[in-house]
């Protein structure tokens, strides 16, 4: 298999480097996740389709999910990295005390709301 | 191939997966302690949880041919309760000397709270003052990007550390950088929802180097797989990475780290 460094791919779609190199070519990644992508795509879609078909107030998750889904349209790289950052709390300071143990997936700006 | 599976909660899983994990080249196998899905109601519970990780379930991965290797500690999850922390923490020296004991661990965040950086930071000064090992639990979800910089303030800020010594289990993709850059060891928990697939693993893996990352299952009472390493060396496979630089990844990476524990011998 060709070896192909990410710094070459990167370089031929203008986008910022990033550090090291995948075995794989951008025909190869397709041909190998191309379908599962488009899977979660098209349930992704489903969701939000579902979400608004049903009743109920606003929710921080799904305003989470959009800001999520925003920086999927935007160019250049570690877009797994903003979307994660998408969901995470932005705060600093530790918190007072748990209000119980689970995480829920994005942050609640508004908790008691 | 071969695998050292670096965080498995074995005393939740059954012998089937035992099978399983042997049968897909596992050599090793590491069980932190962690939350039980329920609080205990005294130390006396850690106590006997403790025994079960150091007599019991080494006799248990024995019959299958897997050597077997724990981490003590209160886990997160319980430690909001400092009073019950604090008794627990003192019956881990009793326990330090054990065979298969190679630190404290997996200590850590949960929601960032203020009592759990407190127990953090008591496992920590046990860790340093007994020249121990050290597995760090980040928290989950929405959660993590801030427990991963509390916890590696919390870590940089104590003169005893050795980064070198350090893992710090459940990066992702925003989180890694701040791990690796500050000196510590990256743990990818390969989880189907909640942390990372084996694709993302492999992406972190080609961005950010085969130097001082492990890859781990994190199997235990939930939904999670006990051969999700095995299967992420498949997927690796696929993606065209070498047997060389799958098992660097795989076997040599925890193995490097673990072998900083004398006792961690194969």
């Amino acid at each position: 298999m060709r070896l192909r460094t990410r710094e070459q791919a990167a370089r031929a779609l203008g986008e910022v480097v990033l550090k090291k190199e995948t075995p794989m070519t951008r025909q190869e990644i397709l041909d190998l996740y191309f379908m599962d992508a488009r899977a979660k795509a098209i349930d992704l879609a489903a969701f939000l389709d579902r979400v608004e078909r049903a009743d109920g107030p606003a929710d921080f998750r799904l305003d989470a999910l959009r800001t999520a889904l925003d920086e999927l349209q935007k160019n250049g790289p570690e877009r797994a990295r903003r979307v994660l950052l998408a969901f995470s709390d932005p705060t600093t300071e530790p918190i007072a005390k748990a209000p119980g143990k689970g995480a829920c997936g994005a942050f609640n700006p508004q908790p008691s709301t | 191939m071969r695998y050292i599976e670096p965080h498995a909660h074995m005393v939740s899983r059954v012998t089937d997966d035992y099978v399983a994990m042997v049968t897909a080249g596992c050599a090793a196998v590491c069980e932190p302690a962690f939350w039980a899905g329920f609080d205990r109601s005294s130390a006396q519970g850690f106590f006997d949880y403790f025994s079960q990780l150091t007599e019991h379930e080494p006799k248990r991965a024995a019959k299958f041919g897997l050597p077997h290797f724990t981490w003590l500690c209160i886990n997160p999850k319980e430690a909001e309760d400092v009073a019950l922390a604090d008794d627990v923490i003192a019956l881990i020296p009793q326990f330090l000397t054990k065979a298969n004991v190679l630190g404290i661990g997996e200590i850590g965040l949960n929601k960032n709270t203020r009592n759990e950086l407190a127990v953090l930071e008591k496992h920590i000064a046990l860790a340093v003052e007994h020249d121990q090992l050290i597995l760090v639990h980040t928290p989950h979800l929405e959660d993590k990007l801030k427990g991963t910089r509390l916890i590696v303030d919390l870590l940089k800020g104590h003169s005893g550390v050795k980064p070198g010594r350090v893992i710090i289990d459940h990066v992702e993709e925003h989180t890694v950088e701040i791990v690796l850059n500050a000196g510590f060891w990256a743990g990818v928990t390969l989880y189907p929802e909640s942390k990372c697939t084996p694709a993302r693993a492999i992406d972190i893996f080609e961005n950010f180097g085969r130097e001082n990352i492990w890859l781990n299952c994190a199997c235990d009472w939930g939904v999670s797989d006990p051969l999700a390493v095995p299967k992420t060396a498949l997927e690796m496979r696929k993606r065209g990475h070498s047997a060389e630089t799958i098992d660097a990844l795989i076997y040599q990476n925890p193995l490097r780290f673990l072998s900083q524990c004398a006792k961690f011998k194969l």
